[in-house]
């Protein structure tokens, strides 16, 4: 194999065993900061022994055994002054003997309570959102701080401070690195659920810029619901937010044109649906409402995401089902973006005039004023029921609140069709 | 990116050996860790050729062919549907698969199309005959 392949193939197993070797580290020595320092020392090591030695069976004990051997020699450098390094350096000498294998059977057992605890320490409540989805990012789904900044279309400083930050603020909140048990676990989950779910958005819908999808970061979000359903089979909610996302997904080769203005839900080539993703989001929605979670956030909005993925046709679409899901997510999670689009499902089911009334409902007091999406609804309807003059008002409106270049032409097309 | 991993079949597959307790356990625990990886979308074990059918095509003829089908080396045993990042990644992962059958064996990583590939050629139309043939298919 030439230097350069072997070279790949080493970035690609660390690529892949990155997120468990943090997280085991991490667990270690208290700090993951230094655990990924340490894993990144080790990818060092592998890349001037493995060319010599060839890739070793089980690479991730491999890296994990550098890793602490490593961990040891910065112990002793700094002469064990701190007594918490010092009984983790012991712990560690203990350990220095085992032979590959138990280090391997040891990762088996806790390797998915490892990863999970990464998980939830790198989305802790502590950080703010954007700082959990960075950090997120970079330990588990192994971006670059450059990939990341582009992902959320920042400069690589920031970003990179951004997650400095991050793992300080982590260092000094005093935190043990494992899965929460218990009360906490709920508060917890749903703050790991909200950061995949900010991922997948980023990536679904982009605030700014040209560019109105960023595929790379809905297939991470995806990726991180997959393996978190795999980690937490039990949890409603994770198999919910996983259903949705997989349906959203299935969209994404649909939504826009190829000059790259955006196709709404109704007028979009369904052939384009990703069917697998479909049948497999449909899968995750029945094992949720299996578990009894039918009721839960996501869960209801994978249902609502799951009657237009079951309909061929858009004349097909179920929108009695859907006005009634939207009635009940109204209930469990009251929001002014949920009545504006429960507003949209009444006005397909019931009439455009009846769209109307709901939209006369919303509080004006929520600080929908100068959401995008309100305009373009009222403008919808107004055009439905024939009131062409009126339309176009709400139309231009929607075109001047929009910062995203796409979505302005779109509503400017839709106010000149109101002309005719 | 989507990838199909196509595991070939051998002799042994072709006569209906089934895989041993050990390689059962060990493929079920390689797909457990493919599933908590998030890569693993799908997978399937297929039953030897002789219990399958090949259909020729050659202008308006059409003529049914019983298995077994002789080369072996060609037929497939079964399959995955991996969504991996990159194609680095789908051989990294296919090289940590328990040896698939008891001799020398073979994996082979193909990507999929997606839709989207086929550009305006398929339409609506066109998937939704596709997507109830599938779920016709998938109640027998």
């Amino acid at each position: 194999m030439a230097a350069n392949e072997t070279h790949q193939a080493i970035e690609t197993v660390f690529r892949i065993e990155q997120a468990r070797l943090i997280g085991g580290l991490a667990r270690m020595v208290r700090d993951v900061g230094l655990a990924e320092e340490l894993a990144q020392d080790a990818l060092v090591t592998a890349l001037s022994e493995w060319p010599k030695t060839g890739v070793p069976n089980n690479p991730g004990a491999w890296l994990m055994a550098a890793a602490k051997r490593r961990a040891i020699d910065g112990f002793r450098r700094k002469k064990m002054l701190v007594r918490k390094h010092a009984e983790i350096g012991r712990d560690l000498e203990n350990e220095r003997d085992t032979s590959v294998e138990d280090v391997e059977a040891a990762l088996d057992d806790d390797l998915g309570d490892e990863l999970l605890g990464l998980i939830f320490t790198a989305c802790h409540p502590v950080l703010s959102a954007e700082a959990r989805a960075a950090l997120t990012l970079r330990l588990i789904g192994g971006l670059t701080t450059d990939e990341i900044a582009r992902a959320f279309l920042s400069n690589e400083a920031t970003i990179a401070q951004r997650i400095v930050r991050a793992k300080k603020t982590l260092g000094n909140a005093g935190l043990t690195y494992a899965v929460p048990r218990g009360a906490e676990r709920k508060e917890r989950l749903a703050s790991v659920l909200e950061v995949i779910y900010l991922i997948f958005n980023e990536g679904y819908a982009a605030t700014t810029g040209e560019n109105l999808i960023r595929p790379a970061l809905c297939a991470e979000a995806q990726r991180l619901g997959r393996i978190l359903a795999g980690l937490l089979p039990g949890e409603p909610e994770v198999l919910g937010l996983l259903s949705l996302m997989e349906i959203q997904a299935s969209r994404l080769a649909a939504r826009v044109a190829p000059d790259g203005s955006p196709i709404l839900l109704t007028e979009q080539n369904r052939a384009y649906w990703d069917q697998l993703l479909i049948r497999r989001g449909l899968a995750a929605l029945q094992r949720a409402e299996a578990l009894g979670g039918a009721n839960g956030p996501y869960a209801l909005q994978a249902a609502l995401a799951a009657c237009h993925a079951r309909a061929r046709k858009a004349q097909d679409t179920d929108w009695q089902k859907i006005a009634g899901l939207y009635d009940t997510l109204r209930q469990v999670m009251p929001s002014p973006v949920v009545d504006l689009n429960r507003a949209v499902a009444h006005s397909m089911a019931f009439g455009p005039e009846t769209g109307l009334s709901r939209l006369d409902e919303i509080d004006p007091a929520a600080g929908l004023h100068n959401y995008v999406p309100l305009p373009a609804a009222r403008g919808d309807f107004l055009l439905r029921a024939g009131r062409l003059e009126e339309a176009k008002v709400e139309f231009k409106r929607a075109a001047d609140l929009t910062r995203n270049a796409r979505e302005k032409a779109f509503f400017l097309a839709r106010a000149a069709a109101c002309a005719g | 990116m989507r990838v199909m991993v196509i595991v070939k079949a051998t002799k042994d597959s072709e006569d209906g050996i089934m895989p041993s307790t050990e390689l059962l356990e060990a493929m079920g625990k390689y797909n457990e860790e493919l599933v908590n990886a998030g890569i693993m979308m799908a997978g399937e074990g297929l039953h030897p050729s002789v219990k399958g059918k090949r259909i020729a095509f050659d202008g308006s003829s059409r003529t049914v062919i019983d298995g077994p089908f002789a080369e072996t080396r060609e037929l497939i045993a079964g399959f995955w549907l991996w969504e991996v990042k990159d194609m680095a990644e789908a051989v990294e992962w296919a090289k940590r698969c328990p040896n698939p059958m008891a001799g020398p064996s073979e994996l082979e990583i193909r990507r999929v199309f997606e839709a989207a590939d086929f550009g305006e050629a398929f339409t609506p139309e066109l998937a939704e005959q596709e997507e109830r043939l599938r779920e016709k298919a998938a109640k027998r």
